[in-house]
């Protein structure tokens, strides 16, 4: 009963982590992000009334004379101000360093991301694990082919796109941004992912996804009139059912 | 210090006030400035003008001067860092290679010709720049004793005028002669900011030569001689910014492509 | 208190003086100059906060059609959002506090009589007009006005087919604020020559009333990053015109339209624009700053805390204000390390401004102060300043800028810094001001209702709150910015698919941020009321009816025709602003001007061994 309820929650996309309305996260690095946003949040509620709590008791006390000790007002504060960002930095610089400074494994599942106005395609590079070429000459999304793959590369003839994204659980994913006509932003909220796809650059970010179920992706940078409903699916499987989707497309892709 | 003529009230002595002396600060020992500006050790008791002084107005002038050319080379600033990031920005093509199509414009020599004549221009603005606070030129026109300033200041004004003309008529061909080997604004990235650094270039400096015909109206038309001299004044310190930027963008057109 | 000194009313001579070229018509004047900057700022705020009402109305009531327009569609919403940010941000809170109060207070408060530039002064004024003029044209024109948000993104913004309204509504855009920034830099111009060569004998530096520190910081800052922007859009209109790729990658595909041309990249734009636009907001907040200093001071009777660092702390934030650009950029595609080293510069920030608080609260502490509308405005700004500072640190982390990027979260950080506080602070000046804003040659000035004042600030710190606290926790749920629609998105599952389901939540809060917002708006109208009532039928002032310490309040500089220099004595400044007695409210103060030879034994520090 316990893990149906669990299964329960985690497929339920916008439950609140109560009290900061924080959506459930699905991703290895969002634990400690997570821990770590608390941790701002609750410390700068906790600054937040006592600079209140200062204020509204200097201006009810009764008069006195002025203050005059520099250090114990400015310096003191100041000094405990700034270990405390400083430790915070520090925190936030480890936890960047581990997501970003380094890229992904090798041995990471390899998926191409495009974003064009207004859509999210994902593209498998399909079992010779390479992507094949594409060339905007050749972009026909009426044609089926909106990433313009080019039909006389061998290594696209096992391609596929889709328009939804779909992961195994506790496989790296090594993601590939590109942007086709204008900056889009790729956000999974419940992934605490998010990097925006600047044409003319391939951008990576790598994750785990942990948890099965049905997750947003949005746009979060401005792209134009559609950028509201620039919205995708990602849909983590269990590895078995990850395999089983994988041979279903690749039986299916028409090249 | 430029020289310039103020009156002095020979006919009344000199009060002794509190701020006349220092401030205790400690940081210089009094003194009898006769020019102030901002605040600390001015005598003002002695000459009501104050503010209003010949030589506070030209200061004024050219801290303005300054600040709009601090201001302008940070425009200046920012197009040349979108150059260097231009120049280095490539793309990774279809085949996985990563491609940078810079081709450096090869600059017409007439370029250097264009250079030297500006500096020259340069030689010439300062000359009569000098000339507008010669002190005994200064005296004899403040008195009324004819026109010697204007009279040796002109020849300098126009001989710059002419210069600068010069330059911009030298870059102009320079444009010409690249286009008729078919380079033009648009052909490549390094051809965008070769016409674009000089365009721009040209348009402050085209700016610079209706300044000193502002400045030529001025010395004839204008009551007061400090105001010429701020006139000619500010226009020599804008010519000489716009030279020394022109250098630099030089040098970076002709070696750091 | 300051003797009057009997001088009679002599006719100014309107013909020629000897060292002017031209006689002076009223329109050179700068304290008019700052009447018709602030009366631009009251147009633009008013056209603002509309355009938000249209917003926050859409988002919770899509189908709402608004009269003799009809529904509000995507691009009208993008429109919408784009117009209300570059409005607010450059005619509000770059032109109120600089133009506006700057020119009306700033001569004064340093014993100038006027401006170093009059000319240039009102130059800057009618370029700012214009500016203003083509903002709001570009609404009008086929294919509605730009929808790039006012940060404006290339390719989006370099490609006319990008959008509607991405052709000639951008270029008006583009060239608004082109003529804004040259306005901007004219009149930064004007204002660091006026504090450095213009100050009255006495007015050394460490003697500079706070509110001046802030405009000098502030228009250094301008003269900086106002040419930056500049550059970025004539770069920018190369590449929608002449063919250019600055900011145009190769392979770009838009709306089927490949650009073939050279290597360009967008992220060059957000350096450029982010160079800007960091200091930017510094500008805006800067005097705001100062003022709250030296209000809080004044009304309780009390020395600013620690006066030098606060010149320091002013002067530092707006150093470290140019070297922190990046924080916008961190999931832009920057290389991780340059987000690391902005993460750094951007916490450091934090200790400058921590510091300006810590003196607020110590000037204020057990000071039983006068609580006047301008001083209620002041401690408003302290409140709002500390709420919307403490989540920048939050944002400054990369790795939790990860999420919150572009979400409304980073919506409420700013609203609460610098609309809300900004506008709290030009605010607390129109109330403090008023009688030197509308005292003329025949009557002294007068005072805006009190009472009115009163409720005027607690409805609107109330509905600060109500708005801007609950859009944190929408943007912890995940709410994006600039989305049109938060229900009803077409596609596949729509209102059903994760996205659809994610947004949907966040609609309770939504509602009730609207109807704040509503509530919040409504409330302005207290303040317009109270302004043009008190224009015509507000209570007369008395020459320094808040104990003022600082300049501006001297009796020979109240008159709003400043009488020439021969006419009146030499204003000298003998002292530091804010000297009041510490033992009772209403005791003895001694403002700047006011030259005394006996000591008096209540009034504090004049036997320090410093002298000031």
């Amino acid at each position: 009963m316990p893990l149906s309820r669990k299964t329960r929650l985690t497929t339920h996309p916008a439950l609140l982590l109560a009290p900061w309305f924080l959506p459930s996260d699905a991703s290895a690095h969002g634990p400690a992000l997570d821990h770590h946003l608390l941790l701002n949040l609750w410390i700068a509620l906790a600054l937040l009334a006592l600079a209140h709590l200062l204020l509204l008791t200097g201006l009810l006390a009764r008069r006195h004379p002025a203050q005059k000790n520099l250090w114990r007002i400015e310096y003191l504060p100041l000094a405990l101000l700034a270990i405390l960002f400083a430790t915070l930095t520090i925190k936030a610089e480890r936890l960047w360093a581990a997501t970003r400074y380094t890229g992904a494994s090798l041995t990471a599942l390899q998926i191409e991301t495009t974003g064009v106005q207004f859509a999210w395609y994902f593209r498998y590079p399909g079992p010779d694990a390479t992507f094949g070429i594409t060339r905007p000459q050749l972009v026909a999304p009426a044609e089926g082919n909106p990433l313009g793959l080019d039909p006389t590369d061998p290594h696209s003839a096992d391609d596929f796109v889709s328009s939804e994204l779909v992961l195994p659980a506790n496989r790296e994913v090594d993601l590939r941004l590109n942007a086709q006509d204008v900056i889009h932003g790729f956000s999974i909220p419940e992934l605490r992912l998010k990097q925006n796809a600047v044409p003319g650059q391939t951008l990576h970010i790598h994750f785990t996804p942990t948890t099965p179920g049905t997750y947003a992706i949005l746009c979060t940078q401005l792209c134009g009139l559609g950028h509201y409903r620039m919205n995708a699916t990602l849909r983590i499987l269990s590895p078995d059912q990850f395999a089983l989707w994988l041979a279903a497309h690749q039986k299916e892709s028409p090249q | 210090m430029p020289a310039t003529i103020t009156p002095n009230k020979t006919d009344q002595e000199r009060k002794r006030r509190l701020e006349d002396n220092d401030n205790g600060s400690g940081r210089r020992p009094p003194t009898d400035k006769r020019t102030g500006g901002g605040g600390d050790n001015d005598n003002w008791n002695d000459r009501p003008n104050g503010r209003r002084g010949p030589n506070e107005r030209l200061h004024r002038y050219r801290m303005g001067i300054f600040f709009a050319l601090a201001s302008d080379l940070m425009f200046f600033v920012a197009i040349i860092s979108t150059f260097f990031v231009n120049q280095s920005t490539g793309h990774i093509d279809a085949y996985n290679h990563y491609i940078n199509s810079w081709l450096p414009t090869a600059i017409p020599p007439i370029l250097w010709l264009n250079t030297a004549v500006l500096i020259l221009s340069s030689v010439t603005m300062e000359m009569a720049r000098r000339t507008m606070f010669r002190e005994t030129d200064v005296m004899d026109e403040w008195l009324g004793l004819g026109k010697p300033i204007t009279r040796n200041a002109i020849p300098w004004l126009s001989a710059t005028t002419v210069l600068g003309l010069l330059f911009l008529a030298g870059q102009w061909t320079a444009w010409r002669q690249l286009a008729v080997q078919q380079v033009f604004f648009r052909s490549n990235q390094s051809s965008h900011f070769f016409y674009l650094i000089t365009g721009v270039h040209a348009v402050h400096l085209f700016l610079g030569i209706a300044a000193l015909i502002v400045a030529f109206i001025g010395l004839n038309v204008s009551r007061l001689l400090e105001s010429r001299q701020i006139l000619v004044d500010g226009v020599a310190w804008y010519w000489h910014a716009m030279g020394l930027l022109w250098l630099f963008l030089f040098t970076l057109l002709t070696f750091f492509q | 208190m300051t003797p009057k000194p009997n001088h009679p009313m002599p006719q100014p001579d309107k013909r020629s003086t000897p060292y002017s070229l031209f006689p002076i018509p009223s329109l050179l004047d700068h304290r008019i100059i700052g009447i018709q900057y602030l009366t631009l700022a009251l147009v633009s705020v008013i056209i603002g906060t509309l355009l938000s009402l249209l917003m926050r109305i859409h988002l919770v009531w899509p189908a709402w059609p608004l009269p003799l327009h009809g529904p509000i569609l995507p691009e009208d919403y993008l429109a919408l959002v784009t117009i209300h940010g570059t409005i607010m941000l450059f005619f509000v809170l770059t032109t109120a506090p600089q133009g506006g109060f700057s020119n009306l207070i700033l001569p004064a408060q340093i014993g100038a009589r006027s401006m170093a530039f009059p000319v240039l002064n009102a130059a800057s004024f009618w370029l700012t007009t214009l500016a203003l003029l083509t903002l709001v044209s570009s609404t009008f024109v086929p294919g509605g006005s730009a929808i790039s948000g006012w940060t404006a993104y290339p390719p989006l913004s370099a490609i006319p087919s990008a959008g509607p309204g991405q052709g000639l509504g951008m270029d008006l855009w583009l060239l608004s604020i082109a003529l804004f920034a040259i306005a901007s830099t004219a009149s930064s111009i004007n204002t660091l020559t006026t504090i450095i060569r213009n100050r009255c004998p006495g007015m050394t530096w460490e003697r500079l009333p706070l509110t001046v520190w802030g405009w000098f910081t502030a228009a250094l800052l301008s003269i900086l990053a106002f040419s930056v922007l500049l550059a970025a859009i004539l770069l920018l209109l190369c590449d929608r015109h002449a063919h250019t790729s600055f900011f145009l990658p190769t392979g770009d595909l838009v709306n089927n339209v490949l650009h073939k041309g050279g290597d360009g990249s967008p992220l060059l734009w957000l350096h450029l624009f982010w160079f800007f636009g960091h200091p930017e907001v510094y500008i805006a907040i800067l005097p705001g700053l100062g003022l709250t200093s030296m209000l809080l001071a004044n009304f309780s009777h009390r020395k600013v805390f620690a006066y030098r660092t606060m010149i320091t702390t002013t002067l530092l934030i707006g150093f470290l204000g140019i070297l922190l650009w990046g924080h916008h950029m961190f999931v832009a595609g920057l290389n991780p390390f340059a987000s690391s080293a902005f993460s750094i510069s951007t916490m450091a920030i934090a200790l400058p401004a921590a510091a300006k608080v810590l003196s607020w609260l110590a000037t204020i502490w057990r000071a039983k102060p006068q609580y006047t509308t301008a001083m209620l405005f002041s401690l408003g700004f302290v409140s709002l300043f500390i709420t919307g500072g403490l989540t920048g640190p939050i944002l400054a982390q990369p790795i939790l800028d990860e999420y919150l990027h572009n979400t409304t979260f980073v919506v409420a950080h700013f609203h609460l810094i610098m609309a809300m506080a900004g506008v709290f602070a030009l605010c607390a000046a129109t109330y403090y001001w008023f009688p030197l804003i509308t005292a003329t040659r025949n009557h002294p000035g007068r005072l805006l209702s009190e009472p009115l004042g009163r409720l005027h600030f607690w409805c609107t710190l109330i509905g600060a709150y109500a708005v801007f606290l609950p859009m944190h926790l929408t943007g912890l749920a995940g709410e994006p910015r600039h989305y049109a629609q938060l229900t009803g998105i077409p596609g596949p599952g729509g209102t059903l698919s994760p996205a659809g389901k994610l947004l949907a939540h966040t609609l309770p809060l939504n509602r009730f941020i609207t109807y704040a917002a509503i509530f919040l708006a409504t409330a302005q109208l207290f303040f317009l009321f109270n302004l043009f009532h008190s224009l015509r039928k507000g209570p007369f002032a008395t020459s320094n009816p808040w104990q003022a310490t600082t300049l501006e309040w001297h009796p020979d500089l109240n008159p709003f025709t400043p009488l020439t220099a021969s006419d009146t004595a030499e204003i000298t400044v003998h002292r530091a602003p804010c000297h009041y007695s510490s033992t009772d409210i209403g005791d003895a103060f001694l403002p700047q001007w006011v030259q005394h030879t006996v000591v008096p034994p209540t009034i504090e520090d004049t036997t320090n061994a410093k002298p000031e």
